[in-house]
């Protein structure tokens, strides 16, 4: 009689095997590309020469990027709860709000927002101002309003202004969704013990949706890092503005969209892995 | 509708509609202060919806519930008052997860009795010994058992000195062994004279603690009346058959 028995361990691959093909391979790619570049700094006269003329952007980009992410943060929170709000008004607002700005390619949004939205919101300041001039107790602060001026506002300021519009539909979306994530009996409990909407939405619900949204917020974030670059058709000189600068006066296009491609990889990935650690943080407490 | 002015409830030809299904049709009942009074029926009778609506957590379509002398279907009524002074208690507990247990039951206390945050702690403490598990303050509802997360729900809606105490289904999510200890303190409750509207089908509360019985089918009240009487001698058809499935 033959009896066929397999040994232990047969068909299975190795355990050296297996690791080596979990291992990031990815990663490995990357933190090589970013050697080369960082050695090509700070050995070659050219690199370094690019580098040093972009790198003045890189405070423009994350100035402009952390500023309208804020901004969007407060007007997404704002529209999100337009989105699950049982006011008519309120709603509708908010989901016009979404739906046009969702609609619309973020490039678009960002000329709109500069030459059209902040224009005309400055021409219906000075219209106030015009009006409170004539009312004695705010004539003081109607010739202020009356003075703002169009040249006030710089290209920085406009391009912040179009990604926070742009964005704040976005991260009302993100809001909504993690409103509505929370259970219904948690609003039924805080309204049975007598809190208001207001405060049950503040004390219960939002607290426990914004856990749940960090992380579709942080990844919205490295969305906004990437998108500011849309911001040089503006001219405003962030990396890509000077980027696109330092190869039309140098002729260097391999040098100047390697060295930009290199700063804005490195503040994604280090952006992504913030995310990751605070995830995981979180996802340990519960 | 006679005012009486024992009537602390007085539920008065309610109707309520969930689209195509109609939940109640038409119910009228009174609850007297410190009555206990346990609701029974089968599934989708209407007995959750009725009680829902004692605090308004649903609008009754047609009909009117006065609770301690105030309308709750007038405009001029501050339901957030009311609610305030009847407490509930849901079957998934709904305890608040990101607070702690004493967190859990000071936030009410806090921002809509507006009590200082020691004497909010200090209730806390207090109602937390009363449901047995005064060692558990500082843990968070999911480190607790079932049974320990419902007698926490009970403190968090005692801690407001509610009048009215509601119980939806309060045993019905928990694993056998841990209903007693959450119908024990249900119990005690009743007999500190706390006018309570239960729905639940654990006899060993309803021949505790109840001193009237509501058999409701298809959004109607069936029948009522005295536990003996209900359970000797039941009159309709409906609640025979459906005592014989239950007992």
């Amino acid at each position: 009689m033959t009896t066929v028995t397999k040994k232990i361990g047969e068909g299975r691959l190795l355990p050296v095997t297996s690791q080596l093909e979990k291992w990031p391979w990815w990663a490995l790619g990357i933190a090589l590309a970013a050697v080369l570049i960082v050695f090509s700094i700070l050995t070659s006269p050219i690199y370094q020469d690019a580098f040093n003329f972009i790198r003045e952007g890189i405070i423009t980009t994350i100035r402009v990027t952390v500023i309208a992410y804020g901004l969007s943060l407060i007007g997404g929170l704002i529209l999100g709860l337009g989105r699950v709000s049982k006011n008519v008004f309120f709603y509708n607002l908010a989901t016009l709000y979404v739906e046009v700005m969702r609609g619309i390619p973020m490039l678009v949004i960002i000329l709109y927002g500069a030459f059209v939205i902040v224009p005309l919101s400055l021409g219906l300041i000075n219209g106030l101002g015009n009006w409170m001039v004539g009312l004695t107790p705010l004539a003081g602060l109607g010739r202020t309003l009356q003075q703002v001026d169009i040249q006030q506002v710089d290209m920085s300021g406009r391009a912040i202004a179009g990604l926070a519009m742009g964005y704040a539909a976005f991260e009302a979306e993100v809001f909504r969704a993690g409103i509505q994530s929370i259970e219904r009996g948690q609003m039924e409990a805080a309204r049975s013990l007598g809190m208001t909407y207001i405060q049950a939405m503040r004390y219960v619900i939002l607290p426990q949706a914004l856990r749940r949204v960090l992380p579709p917020l942080g990844n919205d974030l490295i969305a906004m890092l990437k998108d500011s670059s849309l911001i040089s058709v503006l001219a405003v000189r962030d990396i890509t503005q000077l980027g696109k600068l330092y190869r039309a006066r140098s002729f260097r296009s391999f040098e100047a969209y390697n060295t930009m491609a290199f700063l804005y990889l490195s503040m994604t990935l280090s952006l992504s892995m913030l995310v990751k650690f605070i995830e995981r943080k979180m996802g340990h407490e519960r | 509708m006679s005012a009486d002015q024992d009537d602390i409830i007085q539920i008065d030809n309610v109707f309520k509609s969930f689209g195509k299904i109609k939940a109640l049709q038409g119910v009228s009942t009174t609850v007297k202060r410190g009555e206990v009074l346990v609701i029974i029926g089968p599934s989708g009778s209407g007995k959750s919806t009725l009680l829902r609506c004692i605090n308004m957590l649903e609008h009754p379509d047609r009909g009117n519930i006065i609770v301690d002398g105030f309308s709750m279907m007038h405009k001029a009524t501050d339901i957030n008052i009311i609610r305030a002074e009847v407490g509930i208690v849901f079957q998934q507990f709904n305890l608040f997860p990101h607070l702690t247990v004493i967190e859990n039951i000071m936030l009410a206390q806090r921002i809509v009795r507006k009590r200082k945050r020691e004497e909010a702690k200090q209730i806390a403490e207090q109602q937390l010994k009363y449901v047995g598990i005064p060692e558990k303050a500082d843990a968070f509802p999911h480190e607790l058992s079932g049974g320990q997360q419902q007698r926490v729900a009970i403190a968090r809606a005692l801690a407001m000195n509610p009048k009215i105490m509601l119980f939806d289904e309060p045993t019905s999510a928990l694993d056998p062994e841990m209903i007693k200890e959450v119908l024990d303190v249900m119990v005690a409750l009743a007999k500190a004279g706390m006018t309570m509207v239960v729905v639940s089908h654990e006899m060993g509360f309803v021949r505790a603690a109840a001193h009237r019985i509501v058999f409701m089918d298809q959004g109607r009240i069936i029948e009522e009346g005295t536990p003996e009487a209900f359970f000797n001698n039941p009159r309709e058809e409906r609640t025979r058959a459906f005592l014989s499935k239950i007992l």
